[in-house]
């Protein structure tokens, strides 16, 4: 069985973020990155997969700058068996029908039986692709998964809706699905496996390799939002702070009285 | 400027998200048609064209069969714009649409300025501009961020759609499974101290709920720490857990993901606890206080039970 699954680098979203010069995006510069978090369910949910069906092959693919690869490392440590890094400078700056074609056109001919991806990126938050590359490749997609089973080319998926309720849906593959949080307890690489992971195949093609399409959206301006309703900021002491909000709380609300 | 507005529909319900689509195409003073998958039983208070679909036929999900029928109704009006709820309904069938029709899908929505739409960044620590390059758009439209001010009211002229391409079904919908039942209903409590990531670790959640006790509330939790299974899904306070109001939210540790905030930002008194000051709880906190929680809370507690 072939499984490919699709991860980002992102930002730590704790991050203090700041403007570019541009004005476009955020600054790349002084950030700690690390693995869309999604990804991080998409990366263990087919690991677990190729546990399950014998003499599995598992690829994970990544788009941007090199330093990408230090995620990518983390993907082969968990178990994914190569990584391919599609070189990009300015991946940042690429719409989701952009990447999604990118990934579709490498896809193509590989004969994917599951592709795996979050259900969207933490900084873009577009929920886009995942889907798109299925409609590209043809094959049906299921989004937004918090539980996934896997029997005799059956594909059987809860999705998650809103309020709590979960919808049961199957398909059969190839297909792709993508990715929510909390489908699976996201495993930690070990360090034998981190050592093992060092001599795993990872091979970079360029960009515009790929890329065979034009953005259909930019974005013109990013910005901070405007602080709404002005709430009270408080900062020091603890026991001070705790009698100031102990007076705030008997002056608004009643849960003191 | 004609806008073709998608409404949703769940076990036999209309969904509320409907209107907010109506709202927005009033807000852009768009000429506006409906698209539902649904039921005759169950129709929008909505003034305008309305392609039906019946569900029962169709199925509430089924997206190669939804992508047909909405296709063949997006042939008939020409539409600029497709508008969806940024929903699981709603974000799993919009790209499928963009993709056909070639169109730019601007996803989450939060604002229309300047007729430009606004999306979140970061986790809405960021906002951002979106130019479209193609004529025709997708939208989607981040829940709650538009709304009628008045009553849904009116109704609509019915035509019934079909489709043949039920051959094309490519997923098998088996049905819903409920939230599970049980555990606390939080939306009964008037004080609710919720836990975040910020806590660290599931040993630190006893300081938060030892300060609901004390407040005479319950604990509530973000999706991170349920989903890290160091609480039980019904305290999960969000768009896929509860929506509270009490008289008093405390969010500890949460930075304030929109999905948290539109499940507690109707609270009568929030008081956020968070070492980043810039946190986007920020934004709906009437106190922000900036502190580390395993020093604060314990503090707090005890002035709390002195009283």
């Amino acid at each position: 069985m072939k499984i490919l699954v699709c991860i980002k680098q992102v930002p730590d979203m704790e991050s203090k973020f700041k403007i570019n010069a541009e004005g476009t995006w955020y600054d790349g510069i002084d950030l700690a990155w690390r693995m869309n978090e999604y990804d991080e369910y998409a990366v263990e949910q087919a690991v677990q997969l190729k546990e399950q069906v014998a003499g599995s092959d598992l690829t994970v693919l990544c788009i941007g700058r090199q330093q990408v690869q230090e995620t990518m490392k983390k993907a082969l440590a968990i178990g994914c068996d190569r990584g391919v890094h599609v070189a990009d400078e300015n991946s940042h700056q690429k719409d989701p029908f952009e990447i999604a074609s990118v990934i579709a056109e490498f896809a193509s001919d590989k004969g994917f039986d599951l592709i795996f991806t979050g259900m969207q990126s933490q900084d873009r938050g577009s929920a886009q692709v995942g889907v798109l590359i299925a409609e590209m490749l043809g094959m049906p997609s299921i989004s937004t998964i918090v539980d996934f089973a896997f029997a005799d080319g059956q594909i059987s998926a809860k999705r998650e809706l809103e309020g709590g309720i979960k919808a049961l849906v199957k398909t059969t593959a190839p297909a792709l699905v993508t990715c929510q949080l909390g489908l699976n307890t996201p495993r930690y690489p070990t360090l034998p496996n981190i050592m093992k992971a060092k001599k795993k195949e990872l091979l970079s093609v360029e960009v515009a390799d790929l890329l065979k399409v034009e953005a259909k959206q930019e974005t013109a301006k990013i910005y901070f939002p405007e602080k709404k309703g002005g709430g009270l900021v408080l900062e020091g002491e603890v026991a001070d702070l705790a009698d100031q909000l102990i007076q705030i709380l008997k002056d608004k609300t009643a849960v003191l009285a | 400027m004609k806008a073709l507005l998608v409404a949703e529909y769940r076990d036999g319900q209309l969904l509320g998200s409907t209107y907010e689509l109506v709202a927005f195409a009033n807000q852009l003073g768009a000429e506006s048609a409906m698209f539902l998958v649904g039921s005759d039983s169950a129709l929008p208070q909505y003034d305008g064209p309305l392609y039906l679909a019946d569900s029962g036929k169709y199925s509430e999900f089924n997206p190669a069969v939804h992508k047909q029928l909405l296709l063949d109704v997006i042939a008939k009006e020409q539409p600029e714009m497709v508008v969806f709820a940024h929903s699981s309904y709603g974000w799993d069938l919009a790209p499928r649409i963009a993709l056909t029709l070639g169109a730019a899908q601007v996803s989450e929505v939060v604002e229309i300025v300047d007729g430009v739409p606004v999306a979140p960044v970061c986790n809405s620590k960021l906002r951002r501009q979106v130019k479209a390059n193609t004529d025709r758009t997708v939208v989607t439209l981040q829940a709650g961020a538009f709304g009628l001010s008045d009553e849904p009211s009116g109704s609509p002229t019915v035509e019934m759609i079909d489709t043949d391409s039920d051959s094309a079904a490519q997923i098998e919908f088996c049905g819903y499974e409920e939230a599970e039942a049980g555990g606390v209903d939080l939306s009964k409590a008037d004080v609710i101290v919720s836990a975040g990531r910020g806590i660290g670790k599931p040993e630190n959640l006893e300081i938060v709920e030892v300060l609901a006790k004390a407040l005479g509330g319950e604990y509530g939790a973000s999706r991170p720490v349920v989903d890290s299974d160091w609480a039980d899904h019904s305290r999960q306070v969000g768009t896929t857990g509860q929506t509270v109001s009490p008289k008093l939210y405390v969010a500890c540790g949460i930075s304030g993901a929109i999905q948290h905030l539109a499940g507690m930002k109707k609270s009568e008194f929030i008081v956020a606890i968070n070492t980043d000051k810039d946190a986007p709880i920020g934004e709906v906190a009437d106190v922000l206080l900036v502190a580390d929680l395993k020093q604060f809370l314990p503090v707090l507690t005890e002035k709390v039970r002195a009283l």
